[in-house]
This record gives C-alpha cells, sequence and structure tokens, in this order.
C-alpha cells in the first residue's frame, strides 16, 4: 500500500462527499434527530392501562381491591360497567384493554374465610401489555390477599423477598434504549454511507477511469473507507454527548474502550456496506440490499429490543452474524454495566472478526469486477 | 382519461416492469426477500417471558432453602443456568449477561424461617428493563406464596385471601407471536414500496433518462402513475404471500375477512408509494434518497405501536402517530387477524389511510413537474 496513492482516493472521496453537501448534513443529522426522537418518544414504561371494573359486589372490599388497582400507577379506570356484556363492548371496541369483574359473593367469601375469586379479562390482540398488564394485577392482587389473610392477626411471613435491580436501577427505559439505539442507527448509517460509494461509481462511469490509474484495489477500498470512518466516529461520539447530557444515562465504563470497539464495529459494518456496493455495481439494488441486510436485522436480532435468550436455536445461530448484537452488547456493557475489557473481550474479538471479513470481502469482490 | 393516454401509461407500465423484473437479483429483493424476513422476524418478535436464565447462590443447603428453589423452577419462569457458593459468581454471571436474574438465599435460612423470619435476596438485570420488571414480579409472588405455605405449615391457621382468575380473549395464550406477525407484515410491505420507488425518480436522473422521457409525449401525471401501478402490483403480490405464509407457517389465526384487509393495504400501498416518489422527486442523489427513505422509515416503524405501546407515548408523540400510515395499518391487520374486526370498526383508520394517502399523493404530484422540469 502506497501512502500517497491512499491518501489521493481518501481526499477524492472527501471532496466528493463535500460535493453533495445534503447527503453530508444528512448524515449528521440523521443520528442527532433519532436519538432526540426516541430518547423522547419511546418507553417500554408500561403506565396508565385503560382498564373497566365490574363491581357486583359493591362492598368496602370490593372498593378496596379497585382501590389498590388505581393506586399503583399502572392503571387508569377508565368506565365502570353494569352488565356482564359491557366487557365485550370495552374490550372489542379497545377503549379498555382489561376488565376486573369482581362477583357478588366477593364480600361473603372474604368475610367467612373462603377464597373470594375475583376474575381478570385481559384484551389478548395486544399481547404485550396484556402480558405486562397480568403481570401488574396478579401483584396487586397477591399483595391485597396477603393484607387480607394476615388483617387482624399477629403473624408476620417468615421470608420475604428483597430485591433489587442492577446496573438500571430506576428501570428506566430510556437508560436501556439509548446506548442499544446508538448501535442500531450506526449500523444501518454506515452501510448507508458505503453502500452506494463503488456503485455509483460504476454507474457513472467512473470505474473505468479509476482501473486505468496505477491503484491498487486495496488502496481504494481503504481509501475510500477513510473519509466514512471519519463521519462514523463523529457521529458516534455526539449520540454520546447528547445521551449523556440530555438524557442523562450514566457512562460507567470506559471512554477509550468505548471508542476503540466503536471504530472496530464502523470497520466491519463500513466494510460490509462497501462488499455490497462492489457487488451490486447499481446503486439501487446497493440501497435494496443494504437495507434488507442490515436495519431489520439489527432492530430485531441484536438484542435491543427482543431477547436473543429466547429465540429459537436458528435465530441465535443467525444473530451471531449481525454485527449490531455485539456492539449492542458493548453499549450496554460500558454504558450501564461499566464493565472492562475481560468481559467484552469476545465482543470485541467477534468485531475483529467482521472487520477482516467485511474488508476482505469487498476488496475481493471488488477486485474480480475490475479484471 | 383519453385513450392515448391509457395506451401511452400501458407501454410505459409494461417497460417499467419489464425493467423492475429483468435483474435477477431485483427478483430475489422482491419475492423473495419478504418471505425471509417474515420467517426471521415472526421467530425473532418474541416477547414471551419463559425460562429466565437465573444464577443461584445458595449459602444455606437445606431442605427448605432447595424447596424454595424448586417453587421458582416449577412456575417454568426461571431456569437454573448456575449455581455456586459464593455471591461473587453471581456477580460474574450478571456482569457477563450469563443471567438476568440472581437468587442468594442467605446461611441460616432454616434456622430463620422457624424463628425470626429471614429474607431472600433477588438481584434483576435492568438493562433489559421489561423482563426485569415482569421477572421481579414473578419472584415477588413465588416467595410470598412460599411463605404462606411455610406459615400454614407451621400451624398458623390462614385460609382465605383473594384468587385471580386471568382470561384472555382474541388470543388465549398471549402469545406474543400473534400480535407481532400481522405488523411484521405491514412493516415489510411499508419497506418495499419505499426501496422500489424512493430511488426511482432520481435514478433516471442521475443517469440523464429522465430528458428522454421529458421529450417522450408522456405526462408527469402519466409517467408518476406507470412508475407506481408495478410497484404497487409488486407489493399487493407480497402482502398476499406474506400473509399465507403467517397464517399456514406461524399458523397466526386470521378471524377476519381478507376482503376487509383488501382496501386498508391498497390505501396503505397508494400512501407508502406516494412517500416514495416524493422523497424520490425531491432528492438530488440517489444517496440522498437513500438517507431521506430511512430518515422517514425508521420512525414511522417506531411510532407506530408496533413494539412500543403507544398509549404510554408522551402526547406530543401521540399525535405525531396520527399521521403516520404505518400505524393505522398496523391497528387494521391485528385487528383483522385477530378480532375479526369488520368494516363497521375499522372505518376511522379507513379515513385516516386515505386522508393521508391523497394529501401525500396530491404534494408528490404537484412536485413532480418542477423536478421534471429542473
Amino acid at each position: 500500500m502506497n501512502r500517497t496513492r491512499l491518501s489521493a482516493i481518501a481526499r477524492k472521496e472527501f471532496l466528493q462527499i463535500r460535493r453533495d453537501p445534503r447527503s453530508l448534513y444528512l448524515a449528521f443529522i440523521l443520528p442527532i434527530l433519532l436519538l432526540t426522537l426516541f430518547g423522547y418518544a419511546i418507553s417500554f414504561d408500561i403506565r396508565n392501562i385503560r382498564m373497566a371494573v365490574l363491581d357486583q359486589s359493591q362492598s368496602a372490599g370490593s372498593r378496596e381491591l379497585i382501590e389498590s388497582f388505581e393506586s399503583s400507577g399502572y392503571f387508569t379506570i377508565v368506565g365502570r360497567l353494569a352488565r356482564v356484556g359491557d366487557a365485550d363492548r370495552v374490550l372489542g371496541d379497545g377503549s379498555a384493554k382489561l376488565v376486573l369483574v369482581i362477583p357478588p359473593t366477593f364480600a361473603a367469601d372474604l368475610g367467612s374465610g373462603r377464597a373470594a375469586e375475583v376474575q381478570l379479562l385481559l384484551d389478548g390482540s395486544d399481547a404485550n401489555t396484556a402480558t405486562i398488564a397480568q403481570n401488574y394485577a396478579d401483584a396487586i392482587v397477591s399483595r391485597y390477599s396477603t393484607d387480607v389473610i394476615l388483617r387482624g392477626r399477629t403473624v408476620t411471613l417468615p421470608v420475604r423477598a428483597e430485591s433489587r435491580v442492577w446496573y438500571n436501577e430506576t428501570l428506566e427505559s430510556r437508560n436501556m434504549i439509548v446506548p442499544g439505539l446508538v448501535a442500531v442507527i450506526m449500523s444501518i448509517i454506515a452501510a448507508m454511507l458505503t453502500a452506494l460509494t463503488i456503485a455509483r461509481e460504476w454507474e457513472r462511469g467512473t470505474m473505468e477511469q479509476l482501473a486505468a490509474t496505477p491503484v491498487h484495489r486495496l488502496e481504494v477500498v481503504i481509501g475510500k473507507l477513510i473519509p466514512y470512518v471519519g463521519i462514523g466516529l463523529f457521529d458516534v461520539a455526539v449520540a454520546t454527548v447528547l445521551g449523556l447530557t440530555v438524557f442523562r444515562v450514566p457512562l460507567r465504563g470506559d471512554v477509550l474502550l468505548l471508542a476503540v470497539m466503536t471504530l472496530l464495529f464502523l470497520l466491519g459494518a463500513l466494510g460490509l456496506g462497501m462488499f455490497i456496493s462492489a457487488a451490486m455495481k447499481s446503486q439501487m439494488l446497493a440501497t435494496q440490499v443494504a437495507m434488507i441486510a442490515t436495519f431489520l436485522p439489527a432492530l430485531l436480532l441484536s438484542g435491543f429490543i427482543f431477547s436473543i435468550a429466547t429465540m429459537p436455536w436458528v435465530l441465535k445461530a443467525l444473530s451471531r452474524v449481525v454485527p449490531a448484537r455485539y456492539y449492542v452488547s458493548v453499549t450496554k456493557g460500558i454504558f450501564l454495566k461499566g464493565v472492562g475489557i475481560d468481559v467484552l473481550a469476545v465482543d470485541g474479538i467477534a468485531m475483529v472478526i467482521f472487520a477482516a471479513v467485511g474488508l476482505g470481502l469487498a476488496i475481493r469482490v471488488f477486485h474480480k469486477e475490475i479484471t | 382519461m383519453s385513450g392515448a393516454s391509457l395506451l401511452r401509461i400501458r407501454e410505459m407500465v409494461k417497460k417499467e416492469f419489464r425493467q423492475l423484473l429483468r435483474d435477477r437479483r431485483t427478483r430475489m429483493v422482491i419475492f423473495v426477500s419478504p418471505l425471509l424476513q417474515l420467517l426471521m422476524f415472526g421467530y425473532a418478535v418474541n416477547t414471551d417471558i419463559r425460562d429466565t436464565a437465573t444464577f443461584v447462590v445458595d449459602l444455606d443447603a437445606t431442605a427448605p432453602s432447595r424447596r424454595l428453589i424448586d417453587a421458582f423452577v416449577a412456575t417454568g419462569y426461571f431456569e437454573v443456568v448456575g449455581r455456586s457458593d459464593r455471591p461473587a459468581d453471581l456477580v460474574r454471571a450478571l456482569d457477563h449477561g450469563d443471567a438476568l436474574v440472581g437468587i442468594e438465599i442467605p446461611r441460616g435460612f432454616a434456622r430463620d424461617l422457624t424463628g425470626d423470619g429471614t429474607a431472600v435476596q433477588i438481584v434483576v438485570d435492568g438493562t433489559e428493563s421489561n423482563s426485569a420488571t415482569i421477572a421481579q414480579g414473578y419472584a415477588q409472588r413465588i416467595v410470598r406464596r412460599f411463605a404462606l405455605e411455610r406459615a400454614a405449615a407451621a400451624g398458623t391457621v390462614l385460609s382465605g385471601g383473594v384468587d385471580l382468575r386471568t382470561r384472555a380473549w382474541y388470543n388465549p395464550n398471549l402469545e406474543s407471536r400473534a400480535y407481532n406477525v400481522p405488523a411484521v407484515i405491514g412493516v415489510l410491505i411499508m419497506l418495499m414500496c419505499l426501496l422500489l420507488t424512493s430511488l426511482a425518480v432520481v435514478r433516471e436522473r442521475e443517469l440523464g433518462t429522465l430528458d428522454q422521457l421529458m421529450v417522450s409525449p408522456l405526462s408527469p401525471g402519466e409517467l408518476m402513475l406507470s412508475k407506481t401501478i408495478p410497484v404497487a402490483i409488486v407489493a399487493l403480490f407480497d402482502l398476499a404471500a406474506v400473509s399465507v405464509l403467517a397464517i399456514v407457517w406461524f399458523r397466526i389465526p386470521m378471524v377476519g375477512s381478507p376482503l376487509v384487509l383488501l382496501p386498508a393495504a391498497l390505501l396503505y400501498i397508494l400512501a407508502a408509494l406516494a412517500v416514495g416518489l416524493l422523497i424520490s422527486t425531491i432528492s438530488r442523489t440517489q444517496q440522498e434518497a437513500f438517507m431521506s427513505m430511512f430518515l422517514f422509515f425508521q420512525p414511522s416503524i417506531i411510532l407506530s405501536g408496533f413494539f412500543y405501546p403507544i398509549d404510554s407515548m408522551p402526547r406530543f408523540f401521540r399525535w405525531l402517530t396520527l399521521g403516520n400510515p404505518v400505524r393505522h395499518f398496523l391497528e387494521v391487520v391485528r385487528a383483522v387477524f385477530l378480532k375479526g374486526a369488520g368494516f363497521a370498526d375499522l372505518w376511522p383508520q379507513y379515513l385516516s389511510l386515505a386522508v393521508l394517502a391523497v394529501a401525500v399523493l396530491w404534494f408528490a404530484v404537484v412536485r413532480f413537474p418542477k423536478t421534471m422540469a429542473g
């Protein structure tokens, strides 16, 4: 590799980027815009679930139970129903996600020491909210039940659970979203930046000119990469500062380690984009392939939202070839867990392999096409 | 529309179709990739909490402590992936992400159980805040039930209380897949429409073929129609293919009628194509079009209710989702698939989709001649 030729290619690419300023602005603005948008908009904290009650008991006990649902903060009571048929209606038109049915015998059972039964009807068509709502409701009823059993007695329960949350003590979903989102946004931006760079030269016919120069293929690929690595690193730096200052996400680990890991990840992701570009030779096709191969896998198979542990083995295996998976684990590890290289070494090695394979493929395909 | 115009459109549509289907790789993108993606994502979008990886540190190692751990495992929510008698190992397991939950039972647990009372430590990994919240709830309940049983066994007469019986409608097992797979269909269709249109016009301009079209007798309106009709047909075909796959492979029941879905799908595809064309007409380079397309696509997924409930967004963003065609279409697919909803239930969604489609299309049509001219 010749330094002069390499820097000449890098400078040419840089000039070309500058000549399309709107794309350059987008490359800088996109991550900031998306992070700001989602930092504010997204919340996994499910609260104020719309709930209706059908209280056929109308007793002190039933009112107390309803009150404990209300005061939990998880539920908002949007309707008090009179007839069983109404439950059908509110779940059907979606005005309530769940209905609590307290039967007429509730007070009598409670007073006689028999187990009183209440019913919870859930709108299962929204399985995500329903599962969480069910969980909250179970907890509320179970606590209420224990209170009722122990009421007026001197006994205390022999054992209790003391639970603690680590890494994200307040269980704030923003803390887990911001580091993961940086990884997802960067994997698509990286591919987006390079996916068109070689295809563009083919479409415009400048590739033949490039081929006629004494530049080596390795120099073309690496030289083209340099400006984009710069843009990518800048993007991550801005996103990190934004996460720390505006969203107050903790950064507990080593910033330097984050920078090194980011560089490794960017090399792999940019190399992948370059490979797509060289293989497709058409900007339209490269766009389609880049989008399909990077964005949705990064969103769904990286462990950002959907836990990899619950996936079937085929997808677990597949997630191993999604670079974002390792980077999500790195950003979460460094931001929230504050772990170091001893824990993240495996992810680091995986990303080194990616960078090598991505760039290697890009250079190979590029060579084959040009000769 | 005159006969000559129809003829021109027909010939142009034929040409566009041929261009679209000529390349083997494009055919793969259009016909194979949606099916593969549905298969992949159908398995990925699983939010059921089962077999949560749990690390156990039992410092007591007595019959009661083992019984408590068995009670955890018996629920099916927790799976013991490691045991140790050193609390440091628990820290390591959570740091490495090998376990999401840690249970620590203190020394003297069995003794204190019959004496002054005791406590077990439950540690959850908060980096997956949803699973953590749910796991925490389960753990609390398991320990409480265990405690009541112990108290009863010790001779305290405890009876009564309240039992909760849960029944879920529309999706009795609360399978997250039944909720998420229909949504994936909507997302894939949007992606396909955007991928096939957002570079269509800007590409002709970059390659210089737009000039040739300008000197042809085609009017801008005719040109737009001939660019959108082939993509609309392809998108409808894809919609049918992935829906069949969802029903046959994932056994997602389709309670409602496909006929209810069809008009919404047409409006949705129209809106998606209009967005794509608009991006294509306002962009100067294909690179810019690619980025603008993403700038639209990513927020439209996140603000659609696909996996972030719209109800828990701040008011401003809830408002914003009303302008998002994906949101309305997802409501329709989910309601048709799971609830068997009909026209009477879904008219607000139809109306919103229609308004959005017309508005964006109008904007694109107004913008288009200017692009051709300049």
